[in-house]
């Protein structure tokens, strides 16, 4: 026995080490992973890429009567789904602006490359897009660790580049041609506790947070502070960790201090089986939570357990606003589903791009920059876009209520 | 008071899974000084096993009596066939090599089968976490008060199975010849197989029941949390392993003690302090056990263990 234990703490260690690498890459970027896990699943209503879609026609560089917008995106890999979708949003955009003539009277053409939603290829990518093809602007990543690569190279050039939907804030403090038209991470939590208090009308919330995940934790930050400011009551806070599947300690724990609903902002993996947890223990309060829900695979784990809760969103195709009924329509008609936030995002960047390409008086990157830099009250399909200070988007964001398989649209809040 | 009595339940049902799980492992040391690595991920197979199995029954037949022990059969099945080939082309090989030799192609199985099962080509699941089908109709058995404490049919269900295991091994182990055979190989193989011991054979069905166990843990783990993912096994595996060395590994009701403590420590520690510290008090436990007493709880210093 004497000498079994020292093999069995080196085998320990082994098992220890085997598993801290198999949670980072999880666990490092909030963005990230959550998309990634998104992209795994495989939903996120996945846009299939319908014939006739965007194949970037080869155009000999810095053709006269052509404006090139370069785009870097994961078209494979684990986050294949969210490429797509944004492929397709910046497609759209450029159809209909070439449509209505062109900007300058010039056509716009699009040179995508796939990052295969790695960090190295979304560098080289923007390398080719900037030094051979001589792109006016790039449009790209989804996930922000990408994003994050893409700007450095970008802002070296100065080159301007839009994010659709990359919400780490860190993304644009890479430099000042770094712009999103997307809301960062922090941002929901507010709208959270603003519905909460204002809209639902409750005054004892508790906190089940994930602190493994930095997104979480920020969107938990806020929302402490902000629901506290508005005169609400946090009963209590509990945390879990990403890939726990036992969560009635906590449960039990929460239950006692009689909340209202309880804020979940993790990912839908997790969140699927919490509610069922909760409503097994007796605790038939909603939950609350962000955009980490937005997967059908919420539906699937949550069963009819996650009916009734609430989660902040960048946009619902269920909008009834003419406006975004009709993008819907026409995405449907082009590409066979119904557009994802992703699509809307991207087709909103490509727009602001196409819009500050129209602005500025002529297309060096400078110019480009500037033009957008001016953004005000663009009306985007996931809402209206002003940049600040800081380039990042100051829009309102959507609740949306989970239903029987599928979200309802119910309000829009407004930062 | 009554959140006191529901941290219990929740915590006896935590311990009962990794009771389980925790028998297999303690089976396979028990004979062979094998620490089975791969346990854990055999049980993860035989939770995908039984998910589809419940989908080709189909929903509604899932939920009959018949279509459940159905479930259960074929994933314990299939599970023990796997342990089977598992011991036949990666341990036995390595069985006159050095101890550790065996320990680190386990680890590498845990490896291969968890990631494996994460591709998403053919039969295998992809990474996504799953849903696990309700196969059981969950029942609310015990309400008290005004739901202040909840007991649920598949809680006493699994409770009642594991005590029920563990009672079988028992008399497996020291009533059966096989069982004799079983203490025989543990004692020392080589003198077992020149006293006409088919060694090979014993070993071989150890693992196909510690194998069957796992699938049968794994299911009632499924029914409990019913999220399931390919990486369930090396959480769960992990967690089993500390509790079988806490109550002596290789000791069959130590395992199930070391269990069933471990459980109610986790749900206690996270319903009383924070989620952070349950796995460092898990582990805290287990290095102070290996200092005070290395063997474990239950654990003898003794030649004869199974």
């Amino acid at each position: 026995m004497r000498r079994f234990a020292p093999m069995l703490l080196a085998a320990l260690a082994m098992m220890v080490a085997g598993c801290e690498k198999k949670t980072q890459p999880t666990s490092t970027e909030t963005d990230t992973s959550k998309q990634a896990a998104q992209g795994q699943g495989g939903t996120a209503a996945p846009a299939t890429p319908a014939p006739g879609a965007p194949s970037a026609t080869p155009t000999p560089p810095g053709e006269a009567n052509t404006l090139l917008l370069g785009v870097a995106t994961s078209l494979t890999g684990g986050q294949a789904t969210f490429g797509i979708s944004t492929r397709n949003g910046i497609d759209m955009a450029i159809k209909e602006a070439n449509a209505a003539d062109g900007v300058k009277g010039k056509k716009l053409e699009m040179r995508v490359y796939d990052d295969q939603g790695k960090p190295e290829e979304a560098a080289q990518a923007v390398t080719r897009l900037i030094t051979q093809d001589k792109v006016v602007i790039i449009l790209g990543d989804v996930a922000s660790s990408n994003s994050l690569a893409m700007a450095e190279k970008a802002q070296a050039a100065g080159v301007p580049m839009i994010t659709p939907s990359s919400t780490n804030p860190s993304v644009t403090e890479k430099g000042d041609f770094i712009f999103r038209v997307c809301f960062i991470d922090p941002f929901q939590g507010f709208v959270m506790a603003k519905f909460a208090r204002e809209n639902l009308k409750f005054s004892k919330v508790a906190v089940l947070q994930d602190n493994k995940s930095a997104y979480s934790i920020g969107l938990t930050d806020v929302f402490t502070r902000k629901f506290t400011e508005m005169g609400g009551k946090i009963t209590g806070t509990e945390s879990y960790s990403q890939g726990d599947t036992d969560y009635r300690a906590q449960l039990t724990a929460i239950k006692k201090t009689q909340p209202e609903a309880i804020y979940v902002p993790g990912y839908y993996s997790e969140v699927g089986v919490i509610a069922r947890q909760a409503r097994e223990l007796g605790l038939k309060v909603p939950l609350l939570g962000g955009d980490g829900w937005d997967s059908e695979k919420l539906y699937e784990l949550g069963g009819t357990a996650i009916q009734g809760s609430y989660f902040s969103n960048h946009y619902s195709p269920d909008n009834p606003e003419a406006r975004i009924q009709k993008f819907v329509a026409d995405y449907k008609a082009a590409y066979g589903s119904v557009p994802d936030a992703l699509a809307a995002l991207a087709y909103d960047a490509a727009k602001v791009a196409i819009d500050a390409l129209k602005k500025a008086p002529d297309t060096s990157g400078k110019a480009i920059r500037d033009a957008i830099a001016q953004t005000k009250d663009f009306p985007g399909i996931a809402g209206a876009i002003t940049l600040d200070e800081k380039r990042n988007a100051v829009k309102p964001a959507v609740v949306l209520k989970v239903g029987d398989g599928k979200t309802e649209y119910v309000t829009t809040v407004s930062p | 008071m009554s959140q006191l009595i529901q941290h219990l339940i929740n915590g006896l049902a935590t311990g009962t899974i990794y009771a389980l799980v925790a028998l297999g492992y303690t089976m396979v040391y028990g004979v062979l000084k094998l620490i089975n690595f791969a346990h854990g991920d055999v049980m993860m197979v035989g939770v995908y096993m039984g998910y589809a199995t419940a989908y080709t029954l189909g929903r509604q037949q899932q939920k009959t009596f018949l279509g459940v022990v159905a479930i259960f059969l074929v994933a314990m099945a299939g599970c023990a066939l796997m342990g089977f080939l598992i011991e036949r082309f990666a341990y036995r090989p390595l069985r006159e090599k050095p101890r550790l030799t065996a320990l680190i192609t386990a680890i590498g199985i845990s490896f291969a089968l968890s990631y494996g099962f994460q591709l998403d080509i053919g039969f295998l699941p992809g990474a996504a976490p799953r849903a696990f089908p309700e196969i059981i109709v969950p029942t609310e058995w015990l309400i008290l008060g005004d739901r202040d404490v909840v007991v649920w049919n598949w809680q006493v269900m699994s409770l009642l199975i594991a005590v029920g295991l563990m009672v079988g091994l028992q008399w497996l182990v020291f009533k059966t010849r096989f069982g004799r055979a079983m203490r025989a190989v543990s004692f020392d193989h080589r003198v077992a197989a020149l006293m006409g011991i088919p060694t090979d054979r014993v070993i071989a069905v150890t693992f196909m029941i510690g194998s069957g166990l796992a699938a049968g843990a794994g299911l009632l783990y499924a029914i409990k949390d019913t999220s399931v993912s390919p990486l369930m096994g090396l959480y769960v595996g992990l967690k089993a392993f500390v509790a079988a060395v806490i109550g002596g590994i290789g000791h069959v009701p130590g395992a199930v003690v070391g269990a069933l403590m471990l459980g109610l420590v986790e749900e206690f520690v996270v319903g009383y302090a924070a989620s952070t510290w349950r796995d460092a008090v898990a582990f805290g436990i287990l290095i102070i056990v290996l200092l005070v007493k290395p063997g474990g709880l239950f654990g003898r210093v003794a030649a004869e263990k199974v």
